[in-house]
Parts: C-alpha cells; structure tokens; sequence
C-alpha cells in the first residue's frame, strides 16, 4: 500500500512540478523546497492532491515540511492520516 | 528625446556610407518621427532622428561645431541647459541655436570629456572630434537613455537601438545563452551584456572614447554610499528632500512642447504629478492606465489623486485581451526576453499620451530604489530579523504582512514561511543576501532549459557573476545600502527603465522624464542612514514627509501596491493568439534550441487551462514565450544554433 502512495506521490511531483520530466533524479529524501521544485502555490497544489487522492482532510497545522517536504514524509504522513 | 546611429572605422565603404546610415536610423523611425540628418566624415558617421522637443526650429542633427571641428549626435535632453548656456555666454561663447545640443558642444570644447559631469540629465550621444580624430560615446548616470555598439573586423558600430545595428554589414542576431541565464536569474542581463551575442550595451555612467583601433571605456559616474555607521541626516531631510525634487520637476518641465504626467495611484507619480501641477497651473494632463483585474487595478486612487489635483486626466483601460496580442510587438521594442508582461500596459499607456497631442510625460520611476519602497527591501530586513531566531514562530508570519497581495503566501505556516524565504540557510553577509529568495524563485525556472542549453551553461552561475562585479567597497555599506545597489545598478536600468520605460515609451514617440533620478535627488537619497528610508517595516519614510501637504494623506498613507500586470493569465483568455501556437509549437521550440519542447508543452497546455498559478509557471512561460517570440523577430542566418554550438565560450 505504502510503494502505491509513493508512487502516486512521485507521478504526480513529475507531472505538476516537473512537467513530465523524469529524467532528474527523484530521490525519497529530496527537498522539494530546497530544489526549488515547488513554491508556496505549489504546496497548495500537493495539498489539494493528497486530499482528493487519498481521501484524507489535511489541517493547517499539518501543512508544515516535516509532514510535506519530501515523498518519503509526504507517504509517511499520508498513511498516518489513513489509519487516523 | 530621439536615435543616434553610426560608426568609425574602415570597414564602411564610402560609396555605401549614407545608405546604411538611413538604414540604421530608418530601424528607429518612432524615436524620430520629425526630422532625420546624416553627417560623414573620412572613417566616420553619424546618423540621426529627431523627436523636436527643444529648440523646435535649430535643433537639427547631427549638430556641426566650429565649422566641423565637432559634431554630434545626441539622444536626450540636458535639464540645466538653460543656466549652463549662460555661465558660457558670460565667459564669451556665441551660440547659434536655442538648443540643449549645441551646449554639449561648446562644454566639451572647454572641457573635453569632462563636461558629462556638468550635465543634469539623460542623454546618450556620439561625439566626434575631428582635431583629435576621436569619437566620445557617452551615457547618463542612471541609464536612461539606450546606447549600444558592436565592434565588426575594424569598424565599431553603435546606435540606440540593437535592431539599427543589425543593418550594418556582418552583424547578426543570435542569442547569447549567457545573457539569456542571466535573465532568467537575474530579470536581465549584466551590462555590458545584451540578449545579443557579441552586441553590447556601453553601461549606465560610462563613457567610450575611440582613437584610431583603440577603445577605452570608463565609468564618468558611479553610485555611492558611506560606509555603514557613517550615514548622516542633514538638519531638515523632509525639507530638503522636497526643495530637490520640487526643482528637479522644474527643470524636467522645461519643453516647447507640452509636458504631461503619470498618475499610477501611489505615492511616488502623485507626488511628481503634485509638484507638476503647481508648476504650470492649470495646464497639466495626467495619464493612467487601468486593469480589469480587480487585483492589478488601481482607478480608485488614480481618480483620487487626480482630482485633488484638478488635472486633465485620462485613463486607459488594459484588458488580458491587449496584453497577449501586443506581446510581440512589445518584445520587438524592448529587445530582450522578459518574464512578466508588465510592459506591455506601459506601452499601450504612451500610445494613449502620443495620441493625446503630448510628447513629453513625468513618471515617478526610481523613487522605490532611492527611497526603499520594494518589498524586496523589507522582506530582506524581515529574514534577518527571523535569521536570529530560527525556532520562531511568530516571526516569519511578517512575511504576509509583507505579501497581502499572494494569496498563496496567506494560507502558510511559519515552517513553510521560514523555508520558501530561507531565513535559515542563507548567509547574512552574502553579498546577495537580499536578493537571493527573488534569484532562486526566478531560477527555478530554468528546468525548462533543453539538454544542449544545460551543456552549453556549464556550471555557469549568473549569481556569482553578479556577485564579482560589485564594487570594493560594497562590504562596508549597511545592508539596506546593498540591496538598494543592486536595485539601483542593476534592475532599474536593464529592466524598469529600459523594458517598461524609454523603449516602450519610445514605440509612440514619447519621452518619459524621472524626477526622482535627478543626480542631485540620487545623491542625497544615497547619503541619508537607512532608517530615514526604511523605518521598521514603513517603506519610504523620509518621501512620506515630504509629500505631506502636497499629497492628499489617504494616498501617503495607504499601503504598498507595487505595479503588476497579468503576466501568463492574459493568455488562457479566448481566442487564443496564433503567434503563440506558432512559437511555442515543437518544432519552433527544437529549431531555437533553447528550451525543451515535452515539458514546455505542458507548461502551455497549463497556462492555457488556466491552471498555472505559481511565480515559478508564471515566470517560466512568459520567459520562454518571450524567447520565442524575441527569435522569431530577430531571426538569425540560418546556421544559428550551431554558430552558438561552435562558437560558444563563456
């Protein structure tokens, strides 16, 4: 289940953030903020997706890069809210 | 105002000579439109086109001097002409003419190159000296007015406009990948840089003076600042500041033409457009443009203002519509690249003028670099203040204090807040520190670059180029100094007063004059300690006080609007342009080389959906369109992506 929420995660980082371009390296652990690969509009975007994809309501509080800054934390936080 | 074009060297032949020059100046007809003259010489011509703006009669140019010995061709206006040309009546110099010109003529007599110091002005020219067999190129302090120049085998070139030097024999348009990474970091590119490869543009305050094969350029003029701690306010800084701008206003009145003025709804244009009108009661007309877009629009203070002042005011109203389908000719004008849409209003605004029966028109550019009124200023006093206390929470919500106009912006916590600005990371005695977040975002953009643009860049850092072109003393002045620097020296020239000022002025004949860039305003700006500008995070305190009295309170006091337009939302709207299907389709995109047609394709399918919103889509279409369009109108010989292959070297 996890390796499914990863994988929806990174599809949709390539296709919203990096136009398809899969061609960069896209590690687990990757900084979105710190590769400049999504702005303050784009962690709106995410968030917006997470909800809608995984069935999940995302609280203020919640949208900190501890919970959203790279796919590994996205998917942890995710499943966390699943099971929540 | 008007264009200058010419050359020196051999590699003209004479038979030829007068017809590239008409050539040359015949790219620039709207910087022109009433009158045109050629001067030649052996080795040597001028070419000009006049805007008649002084000395309607006698003013012609290119301007002979002592039966020869001098001319010139000039593109400007000498605002202290009128008290120069009597100190030299009272030291025996006859004139001939009632024009600013022939003042620059007799001043370089008495004192050679030095004479650009005694000019309160913008001005770009070509002087040729016949005795010495030199010709003078030279610039105003601010950058005002465009002078270009390239050198081709033996023989240089110059003119006020690059498409004129495309006229001249070998000259060619190609891209320059460095320029265009710089623009795509930077807003624009490092002087002497221009989107042309191997075409370059003579700095703001320099000079160039050729002798035979030999070229020699010099700054005549340079932007200072005391040393951090050293600053000192003068005894009545409100009092002065207002003495300065009230006499820069009226020696930028001085026409036999009528002046006009911008009236945007903020401070700086109110202010101008105040000190205008109790110069010529009465008389003054006022021009405005308006928005659609509830969030771009400011018709509410520019009605205001204007009828506190009691002008004759006239607005324009600029829809999404006008923005896409002018874009191109916008991009002819102003040459380069660019990644907002925000000349394009200031162009249909000096149509609006020219059709108005003005030719001359105030503006209140270069009061937010002077007198700290940008954002980037605060924000940059806002991520030093959160630096010191990276665990805060409370701090980084300044930050939408900051932005009440992104949205985006409003909906973060404090962590995203801190991150996005990097209040943390960022080290605060990088020279770049203020501008580093407005660098990063604006770079961002670049993973829309092809493979070969990528390989071609290298490891170039159009940042770290910026960094080493700083003066030596640049690590002494207090840190709102630097970042007003690097507004002042860089931005405002390669963009705000080219890209949304004289080239987009110019396109409808019109001269735009800045008070505010008077070098005496410049100069005291420059010398008072930053809290007089920037006092906790109250922009412009010191302009505040001085247009208190003159500017209706409501428009001193309201909050900060800077002027935008609708950059890539102007081109989801129906019907759809065909000039961009054709610039943005695949094979254009492969021919340029530049960008990369997959990716470059979603971007479009995403602005044109409506969907793109971040400052990252926004700044990456309106780039790359503009690139589009910019090859599309400058078209290279056919071999251009692989000349920039073979011949690239950084």
């Amino acid at each position: 289940m996890t390796d499914g929420i990863h994988t929806d995660i990174r599809t949709f980082i390539i296709e919203s953030f990096l136009f398809g371009d899969d061609s960069q390296a896209l590690s687990d652990d990757m900084s979105l903020i710190d590769n400049d690969l999504v702005d303050s509009t784009g962690i709106l975007e995410l968030v917006g997706f997470l909800e809608e994809r995984f069935a999940v309501k995302i609280a203020d509080a919640d949208i900190v890069p501890a919970n959203l800054d790279t796919i590994g934390k996205i998917a942890a936080f995710v499943a966390r809210k699943q099971v929540s | 105002m008007c264009g200058i074009a010419g050359y020196l060297g051999t590699g003209v032949h004479p038979d030829e000579a007068t017809a590239l020059l008409r050539r040359m100046a015949g790219e620039m007809p709207y910087r022109g439109p009433d009158e045109q003259g050629i001067s030649r010489a052996d080795g040597v011509g001028l070419a000009h086109k006049r805007l008649s703006i002084v000395g309607l009669a006698d003013g012609q140019q290119p301007m002979s001097h002592d039966n020869g010995a001098l001319v010139i061709s000039y593109n400007g206006e000498i605002f202290n002409y009128v008290e120069l040309r009597e100190a030299l009546i009272a030291q025996g110099r006859r004139f001939r003419t009632d024009s600013d010109t022939e003042v620059i003529l007799h001043l370089y007599e008495e004192l050679g190159p030095d004479c650009l110091n005694e000019l309160n002005g913008d001005f770009a020219f070509a002087l040729w000296d016949s005795r010495r067999k030199r010709l003078m190129l030279a610039r105003d302090r601010m950058g005002v007015r465009p002078l270009f120049y390239t050198e081709q085998d033996t023989t240089l070139f110059f003119a006020s406009e690059i498409k004129a030097l495309l006229q001249a024999p070998g000259v060619r348009a190609d891209i320059d990948p460095i320029a265009l990474d710089q623009i795509f970091t930077l807003w624009t590119p490092i002087p002497p840089r221009t989107a042309f490869r191997n075409i370059l543009e003579l700095p703001p305050g320099h000079m160039m003076l050729c002798e035979g094969r030999q070229r020699t350029i010099r700054p005549w003029w340079k932007l200072q600042f005391a040393d951090r701690g050293t600053e000192e306010a003068p005894a009545d800084p409100a009092g002065e500041l207002r003495s300065l701008l009230d006499d820069a206003t009226r020696l930028r009145l001085r026409a036999d033409v009528p002046v006009g003025s911008y009236l945007s709804g903020g401070l700086d244009s109110s202010l101008i457009s105040a000190l205008a009108a109790r110069a010529v009661p009465d008389r003054l007309q006022t021009f405005s443009v308006a928005f659609e877009t509830h969030e771009h629009d400011e018709s509410h203070w520019q009605a205001l203002m204007a009828k506190a002042l009691g002008v004759t005011h006239s607005s324009i109203r600029c829809s999404q519509g006008d923005i896409a389908s002018l874009f191109p000719d916008v991009v002819r004008h102003i040459e380069q690249p660019v990644l907002r849409a925000a000349p394009v209003p200031l162009q249909i605004l000096s149509k609006l003028v020219g059709e108005s029966g003005v030719k001359v028109v105030l503006t209140g550019e270069g009061a937010d670099e002077l007198f700290a009124g940008y954002d980037i200023f605060r924000e940059a006093k806002v991520r030093r203040f959160c630096g010191r206390q990276p665990q805060s929470l409370r701090r980084p919500k300044l930050f939408q204090r900051l932005y009440p106009y992104l949205p985006g912006l409003q909906q973060q916590t404090p962590d995203y807040l801190a991150r996005f600005f990097g209040t943390g990371a960022d080290a605060v005695d990088d020279p770049l520190f203020s501008h580093r977040p407005r660098f990063r975002s604006t770079a961002a953009a670049k993973i829309f670059y092809s493979a070969d643009l990528k390989a071609m860049l290298g490891d170039y850092d159009a940042a770290a180029d910026l960094a080493a072109q700083l003066p030596a003393d640049f690590q002494r002045w207090h840190p709102l100094h630097q970042a007003q620097y690097l507004e002042t020296t860089f931005l405002l020239p390669g963009y705000i007063l080219s890209s949304q000022g004289d080239r987009v002025m110019m396109a409808n004949s019109v001269e735009g004059r800045f008070p505010f860039l008077d070098h005496r305003v410049v100069g005291f700006a420059s010398r008072l300690p930053p809290d007089l500008k920037l006092r906790g995070l109250r922009e412009k305190q010191i302009l505040k006080e001085a247009a208190r009295g003159l500017v209706p309170e409501a428009v001193i006091d309201r909050a900060k609007q800077p002027y935008r337009a609708p950059d890539a939302q102007s081109f989801a709207t129906r019907p759809v342009p065909a000039y961009l299907d054709n610039a943005l389709a695949p094979h254009a995109l492969s021919q340029g080389g530049l960008f990369n047609p997959a990716t470059v394709g979603k971007l479009k399918d995403k602005v044109l959906g409506g969907q793109a919103a971040s400052f990252r889509d926004n700044s990456a279409f309106m780039g790359i369109l503009s690139t589009q369009v910019w090859l599309a109108e400058f078209p290279a010989t056919a071999q251009t992506k692989q000349h920039i292959q073979e011949d690239f070297c950084l």
